[in-house]
Formats: C-alpha cells, structure tokens, sequence
C-alpha cells in the first residue's frame, strides 16, 4: 500500500515511523486504559491463585494448596455441581424455546415488531426489577403461581425459592424467561442469512415444511446454534447477579453457584488466594468450551 | 425478504386449481401463528403487567386473589411516597452519571482504537489486536479480585471513579466498532488520502459519518449494561450515598420486606429510562447483538 504521491521528499523510514506514531496516537486513549485496568489483573489473577493473600498477613506463595484445599471444600463441591444442574437445565430449553420463536417471527406478518419486542423485552430490563417481580410471583403462600396451581388443583405446590428442592428450578425458569429474547435474535439472524432460493427450490419439489426445516433450516443454522450454545453455557457459568437477589445463595447452600463461591471467599472472607483459584478454574472451564467452539469452526470451513 | 414461500405458489401456474384450498390453509396458518404469537407475548409480560398494577394498590391488595389487573382506586402516591422513603433521586444520579461517563468514554476510545486497527497498517497489529480481543473470552469475574485490589491500593474503593476506570476501555467496544469498519470500502480512505487528508481527517470526515449505525448501537448496548449492572457496583459501592439503581432498589428490599406495593413502584421507576431508551433505539440494540453476538 504505497503511495508515492506524497507531495515532500520523506525517506521511507521516516514515513514508516510517522505512520507508525499516527496509528499509535488513535489505539492508545483505549489501550492505556485497557493496559492497566484489564490486561494487568488478568495477568495478576494466574499469580494470586498460587498465593496466601489475606488483606490482613503478608502475602506468601501458596504453591497448589489452594486448589488442593478446593478439592476438599464442601461448599465448592456444591457450587460447582449447582452451577452445572442450572446450565443443564437453562441451557437446552432456551435454545429450543429462542429457535421456536425466532422461526415463528421469521415471517412476513402485520406486528412481527410489536412480537419481537415483547419477547426481547425482559432481557434489557433492569435484573433486580425483574427479581423482585419473581420473588412475589413464588411467594409460597400468597404468591399468584402457587394461587394458581391452587386453583387448577395442585394442592402442595412446590415452595419455590424457600424450598432447597424447587429453589434451583426457580431460577432456572427466571433464566430462560429473561435470555431466550437475547438468543432469538440471534437465530432470527442466522435464518435471514440462508438463501431464500434453497426454499424455493424445495417448495417446487414438492417438499413440506418438515422436510424443508430438517433438510435446510436446521443445516443452515448449524454454525448459529453452535455459537449459541457456547455462549449459552458459558454464561451460565458466570451467573451472579439473578441468584443473589432472588435467593442468596439460599436455602442453605442449595442455589450457590461458583461465581458466587469466588464472591463470598474474595469479598466476605478477604481470602484472595484461594478465591482466584476457584476463578482460575471457571476461566479454565469457560477456555475449554471456547476452544471447543473454536477447534468446530476451523473444522467447517 | 421475499423469502415467504407460499406466496410463490400463487404465482405460478399448474397450481390454480388448488388457490382456493391454499387460500383457506394460508388463513388457518396465519390465525395458529397469531394465536401462539399473542400467548407467547402475554406470557412474558405478565411479570411487568402484575409489576405495574401492584404498583398502584395498598400493600395488603398486592397478593389479593383474584388478581385484580386494573387497581379500582390507584394510589398514585405510591410514586410520590416512594422518593422520600429511600433516597431515590441520589439513586438515579449516581446511575445517570455512570451510564453516560462510562458510555462516553467508551465510544470515543473504541471508535478511535478501532480505526487505527483496521485503517492503519503497522508491525505487529494483527498479534496486538487478536491478543485484544483474546481477552474478551477471559470472564470478568476470573479477575476481578485483582482488580479490588489495585482499587483499594488507589484508595478508589466506595467511589464512582473505580468503576468508570474499570468499565470505560474494554476491549468489546474496539472490536464491535471494527466489525463495522471492515464493511466500509479501504478505496474511499484511498482516495481520501490522494487527495491529501490526513488520517485524522479521514476519521473525522469519512469514517466517523459512516459509522452512525455503530456508534448508535454501542452507545445504547453500553448505557443499558451500565444502567443494569448489578454485579460491579455490588462489590464496590458500599455508602447509601453511592449506591446505584439497581443497588438501591435490593436495599430497599431487603429493608421493608412487607411494602410490596412501593417496592413495586421503584421497579417499575428503575426499569423506565432504559425502557425508553430501548423502545426508540430499539434497531440499533437489536443491530448490535446480531454484529457481535456477545454482550458487553
């Protein structure tokens, strides 16, 4: 990309390193920022899981202790397990539901606008708001869903967010009723990006709508809904902020999940150590399903 | 979209006789779709129908039975009450100036970080920018512990600064304005600079109008996960006189438990300026999910 028009004599080198600072001038506002508030802590979080680091002692090295202490923490075990049970339950019915509706949207109809932005609606809504709204709504007594299972004649309806049992699928059903919005958008967009024309060609042999969806509409979402996946579970491994307003961690220990582990031990018990060695293995976890992804697409192509 | 298949079949011959048939199947389709649509869409408001009308009744008629939609005598006070039981107004400020520093300086670095890494060609751009991003698939939470503490070694900790230091530079906001730089044709800069702008000058008067529709969407993806972030003001603003939105609204629940009906009005009031905000940018949000599919 030379351009020799340049209208002074400049030597290259010179140009080069002109160019060089020019380029430079237009990354660092960002980067500097980023340099220290992002990239040394990511840094600085592989050193501290191997360390003691208290707030009160002096830091000291650790070596693998705290993840050898993780293996034996009952209230990890637990996290970690919570945490898997809530993505196997979120994760599957929100992508079938967020397909569903996305191919139930996918059509030329009067008010598609007006359906789109109901369904995506509770994801832009504040989250306590809306974990309020659903406390209320499982009150175990006087809550409108059990008045309603009342009604149709369930007479122990679950006791939802205080039961230790049905806590988990509380939040689970809060989960998928906020994200499947976030994720029909993008199955609406990767079925705008098959050709038209396949279905048409479908269409004058003769094949059905069944056909025509397992036979074009599912191959050509392949790569969304792997994308899709991935992130789905990724983020529910990072789920925080709906179980700490809906039940905090409760009953008991029944809804911790292992951000929240990695909350209480850096921010409750000060043990920084230890907690960023639990958050090294949610980054080891979240790699893994990235790399999963990654290996997949490269595969594809 | 011309890309509704039924319609095909009107059009072309050898299926005339079978129009009135596909006709009556065309209007059975479209009342199961409409019928399945407006359950749908009913089902995932009734959270905020039910917020909004419990909002408006004494606490005592929140969890009556039968679910009285319409309060017969709505206690509009609620909303008046509501701001001097907690200190809202100081809630909504401290959220406000968040959401806009923080959406401001974000777009302003992002827009020109992301120039220099797709319109500028230097040494070892490609490594810097793909380690850039590399960091996007790093979780927050995997390090945010060293993150406090360098906060509370700056002593910022209880102070707004903290998180707009943290949340201003990230890395999504460079890569969600690139994704749109890389569609604009490099021969437009070409010429540009044939004619003797400079880089500065591309950016201000060729890139920069061009790039609206990103900028419209990284402003309000921005704004809205700032104004709904719960998580980072929750480990660092402790002070009732900090707190944001958001962490105002679980004080106050955790406070007065039993005043169903005002909790219900400061949801329904901290769910409102993103609410608007969304319902008229709504393209743009929409636009800026499907280029990056992540979220910020």
């Amino acid at each position: 990309m030379e351009y020799t028009k340049t209208p002074k004599s400049v030597s290259p080198r010179q140009r080069k390193r002109k160019n060089l600072l020019t380029a430079w001038s237009f990354i660092a506002p960002n980067f500097i920022g980023f340099f220290i508030f992002t990239m040394i802590p990511v840094v600085f979080s592989f050193v501290l899981a191997f360390m003691n680091w208290d707030s009160f002692n002096p830091p000291t090295w650790a070596g693998f202790n705290n993840f050898i202490r993780m293996f034996q923490d009952e209230t990890f075990k637990i996290s970690f397990w919570n945490t898997i049970w809530y993505t196997i339950g979120t994760v599957p019915i929100t992508m079938i539901l967020s397909l569903f509706f996305a191919i139930l949207l996918n059509q030329k109809i009067r008010g598609m606008a007006f359906f789109r932005t109901t369904i995506f609606f509770p994801y832009i809504t504040s989250l306590v708001a809306v974990a309020v709204v659903w406390n209320m709504l499982f009150h175990p007594t006087l809550g409108p869903i059990n008045q309603f299972l009342n009604f149709i004649g369930i007479s122990n309806p679950p006791g939802w967010t205080s039961s230790s049992q049905w806590a988990l699928p509380a939040i689970v059903i809060v989960s998928i009723w906020r994200n499947v919005g976030y994720y029909m958008i993008l199955y609406l967009a990767g079925l705008q990006s098959i050709p038209p024309e396949l279905y048409e060609a479908a269409e004058i042999d003769g094949a059905n709508k069944w056909l025509q969806f397992t036979n074009i509409t599912l191959p050509g979402l392949k790569p969304t809904t792997f994308f899709i996946s991935i992130m789905a579970t990724i983020n529910s491994f990072k789920v925080f902020d709906l179980i700490q307003v809906m039940t905090n961690g409760g009953p008991g220990r029944a809804t911790n999940v292992l951000v929240f582990d990695i909350y209480n031990e850096a921010f409750v018990n000060f043990k920084f150590g230890y907690a960023s060695a639990i958050a090294l293995v949610l980054f080891a976890i979240v790699l893994g399903v990235t790399i999963v992804q990654f290996r997949f697409q490269t595969k594809n192509k | 979209m011309a890309a509704e298949p039924v319609k095909l079949d009107g059009n072309s011959d050898g299926i005339v006789e079978t129009k009135g048939y596909k006709q009556h199947a065309d209007l059975i389709k479209k009342i199961v779709v409409y019928t399945l649509l407006i359950i749908i869409s009913i089902l995932m408001m009734i959270p905020f129908f039910w917020m909004i009308s419990s909002s408006l009744k004494f606490d005592n008629q929140v969890f009556e039975v039968p679910i009285r939609w319409i309060p017969t005598n709505p206690q509009w006070a609620n909303y008046k009450t509501i701001w001097t039981q907690i200190p809202l107004a100081k809630f909504f400020e401290n959220t406000l100036i968040l959401s806009v520093v923080i959406t401001f300086i974000q777009l302003v670095t992002s827009s020109f970080a992301a120039y220099g890494f797709s319109r500028m060609r230097f040494k070892g751009r490609d490594a810097l920018f793909l380690f850039y991003i590399g960091t996007i698939a790093v979780p927050w939470q995997a390090y945010m512990i060293p993150q406090f503490i360098m906060m509370r070694q700056l002593g910022l900790t209880d102070k707004l600064l903290s998180l707009i230091l943290l949340q201003s530079f990230s890395a999504f906001g460079v890569f969600l304005m690139r994704q749109y730089y890389e569609g604009i044709p490099e021969e437009l800069s070409e010429s540009a600079r044939i004619d003797g702008l400079n880089e500065y000058g591309i950016y201000a008067r060729i890139i920069l109008p061009l790039t609206r529709p990103a900028i419209a969407s990284l402003t309000i993806l921005t704004f809205v996960n700032t104004w709904n972030d719960y998580m980072g003001p929750f480990i660092y603003l402790s002070s009732t006189e900090n707190k944001t939105i958001q962490l105002g609204l679980k004080m106050f629940v955790s406070l007065y438990d039993a005043q169903y009906a005002l909790i219900m009005a400061a949801s329904v009031l901290s769910v409102l300026p993103v609410a608007l905000v969304f319902l008229t940018q709504q393209k743009y949000f929409v636009e800026g999910i499907a280029t990056s599919g992540l979220k910020g």
